[in-house]
């Protein structure tokens, strides 16, 4: 008996990167991130290893790889910015599951879903930080600016459109 | 194992951050050592990061400034002649007050002397240079270029010539982190110029500076100046934190109010900084050259007070103030009585207005007949230089 599916072939595609753009594109993104700030200290407000690691997720559509990706973007962000090991891993390992839990449910390729995307797990990564930070962490001056974290979720998703399409460039469909 | 392949997805994630959560309650826990903030094997692995981001930042580092300072270099050249002046006029006026304070001090070290207090002075520092930070908003580091082989330890003090910048945190052999002051976990020891009342600077999550450990009092005003205590045994006493910015009741913390403090230093420009690596007793030795010869100058005054004067008196006479006010131009010497008037003495020249331009003999023409000029006249003419005619005193 032939099974029957309703999910198109765009959405049950997964995309795949080549070794050197899984390693180097993390890499350069946490790179910036520690850079640009001492150029311009306004540019603290995006956070690059989060836009990659969310276009990885979503691009892939597994789960596992998101979560993996997540997780070790984040604990290198920890060890370069000097906050306890673990608080980004933490954040980012459940952007990354989400990520691609939803990247294998919806079409992720289109502009107007990957702004909303983006702009949604900024804000969703803010909260995970503060109840990190606050609830198991215990740092109780620790607070959740949301006016902050609105403009945190704009400028991420004003950056991760073009990067996102520069990065579309690597990737090959399988 | 339907169970498993239905929710392995899920049980991956839990699994991932199970592991991050007791990883971070192992960090947490309260360091045996406080001058080591993470146990030895998280700072291994942060020593391994940073060794490998070190690198590009340090390349990246060394070509954006040369970038910038060969702008620099050109846009400073265009203005060299304007800030030259301006800084011959600003060395003259820290001369003037160089004196000044070197008298304070002076009398500041003897009342010292007379209580036996024990001061420290800044013995040597390290000059950095700032090659990285840490990128996010939640922690406010600095990566500086020097480490342990440079003689840096953890908590060494880090300033600036504005003020103090924070102190170190994780020292590695050739970098070390420098927790800013306006980080959320940072502390430092403070006291406010003016009142002389102690405090705890702390860091926010918003990465501003403020005290919080102050019931409301009415004599803390803006603008009142902040300088290290020296009490936290970190930054040494007396140097410039900030200036109060704002005073205002802390709502999460009553009854303490919130005063926001403003860095001396600009955190998000600093470039090269001073990591103070000793302390002394005593003061560094060009200091104490400028106190000597002030205090050497200061006898000198004494004793010039003391003796007769030939020219205080007679200027007092000149100006016709009274015997005891201060003279307003003093130490203008004033020419011998005139016995025998010529060309040469004081009044003799017609004013410049009824000179006429080109004219070479009016001034021979206004000469009294038969003398000559033989000299410059416009030398020779005992015109002070401002401009107040001379004459015997009592003409």
């Amino acid at each position: 008996m032939v099974t029957r599916s309703y999910m198109s072939r765009r959405e049950v595609e997964q995309q795949s990167f080549s070794p050197a753009v899984t390693i180097f594109v993390p890499l350069g993104a946490l790179l910036l991130q520690v850079l640009l700030p001492r150029m311009f200290s306004g540019l603290a407000v995006l956070d690059l290893p989060f836009v990659v690691t969310l276009y990885f997720a979503i691009s892939r559509r597994s789960p596992i790889a998101g979560t993996a990706t997540g997780a070790v973007i984040g604990l290198l962000q920890d060890l370069l910015t000097g906050q306890p090991i673990g608080v980004n891993g933490m954040a980012k390992s459940v952007i990354g599951y989400a990520g691609a839990s939803l990247g294998s449910r919806i079409d992720v390729d289109n502009n107007s879903t990957r702004a909303l995307l983006t702009f949604g797990f900024s804000l969703l990564q803010g909260l995970l930080l503060y109840l990190i930070e606050r609830r198991l962490l215990g740092i109780r001056a620790f607070l959740l600016l949301w006016m902050h974290e609105l403009l945190r979720a704009a400028a991420n998703t004003a950056v991760a459109l073009p990067v996102f399409l520069l990065l579309d460039r690597a990737k090959h469909s399988e | 194992m339907d169970f498993l392949a239905q929710y392995k997805n899920a049980l991956f994630l839990i699994a991932v951050l199970l592991a991050q959560a007791i990883a971070l309650a192992v960090q947490v826990r309260s360091p045996l050592d406080p001058a080591q903030p993470d146990g030895p094997s998280v700072r291994l692995v942060r020593m391994w990061a940073m060794a490998a981001v070190t690198p590009l930042e340090r390349a990246t580092h060394a070509i954006g400034h040369g970038a910038r300072s060969g702008w620099s270099d050109y846009i400073d050249l265009r203005h060299l002649r304007q800030q030259n002046e301006d800084l011959q006029q600003q060395i003259a006026r820290m001369r003037l007050a160089e004196d000044a304070i070197a008298e304070d001090a002076l009398q500041g070290r003897r009342l010292q002397a007379l209580l036996g207090f024990r001061q420290s002075y800044i013995g040597s520092t390290v000059v950095a240079q700032v090659i990285g930070s840490s990128g996010s908003e939640q922690t406010h580091v600095l990566t500086i270029d020097k480490g342990s082989r440079d003689g840096l330890r953890p908590d060494m003090a880090v300033i600036t010539q504005d003020g103090i910048v924070g102190k170190l945190r994780d020292v590695f052999p050739t970098t070390a982190q420098v927790l800013e002051i306006d980080d959320q976990s940072s502390g430092a020891g403070v006291v406010l110029a003016t009142t002389r009342i102690r405090a705890i600077l702390t860091g926010t999550i918003d990465g501003r500076v403020q005290i919080d450990n102050l019931t409301p009092d009415s004599r803390i005003k803006p603008g009142e100046q902040v300088l290290t205590s020296g009490g936290d045994q970190v930054f040494p006493r007396g140097l410039p934190v900030g200036t109060v910015e704002s005073i205002a009741p802390d709502p999460t913390h009553q009854p303490y109010s919130a005063i926001r403090v403003k860095p001396a230093v600009d955190l998000d420009r600093v470039e090269e900084v001073l990591v103070v690596t000793g302390m002394q007793s005593e003061l560094p030795p060009e200091a104490q050259q400028v106190l000597s010869t002030a205090a050497v100058q200061n006898a000198a005054d004494l004793s010039a007070e003391r003796l007769p004067g030939i020219y205080d008196n007679q200027a007092a006479e000149t100006a016709g103030t009274a015997p005891g006010a201060p003279a307003t131009v003093p130490s203008v010497p004033h020419p011998l009585p005139i016995l025998h008037p010529d060309q040469f003495s004081g009044g003799s020249t017609p004013p410049a207005s009824t000179m006429t331009p080109g004219a070479q003999n009016s001034l021979r023409n206004a000469l009294p007949q038969g003398n000559p000029p033989d000299g410059d006249p416009t030398t020779s003419n005992p015109t002070p230089s401002d401009g107040k005619q001379t004459s015997a005193p009592g003409h």
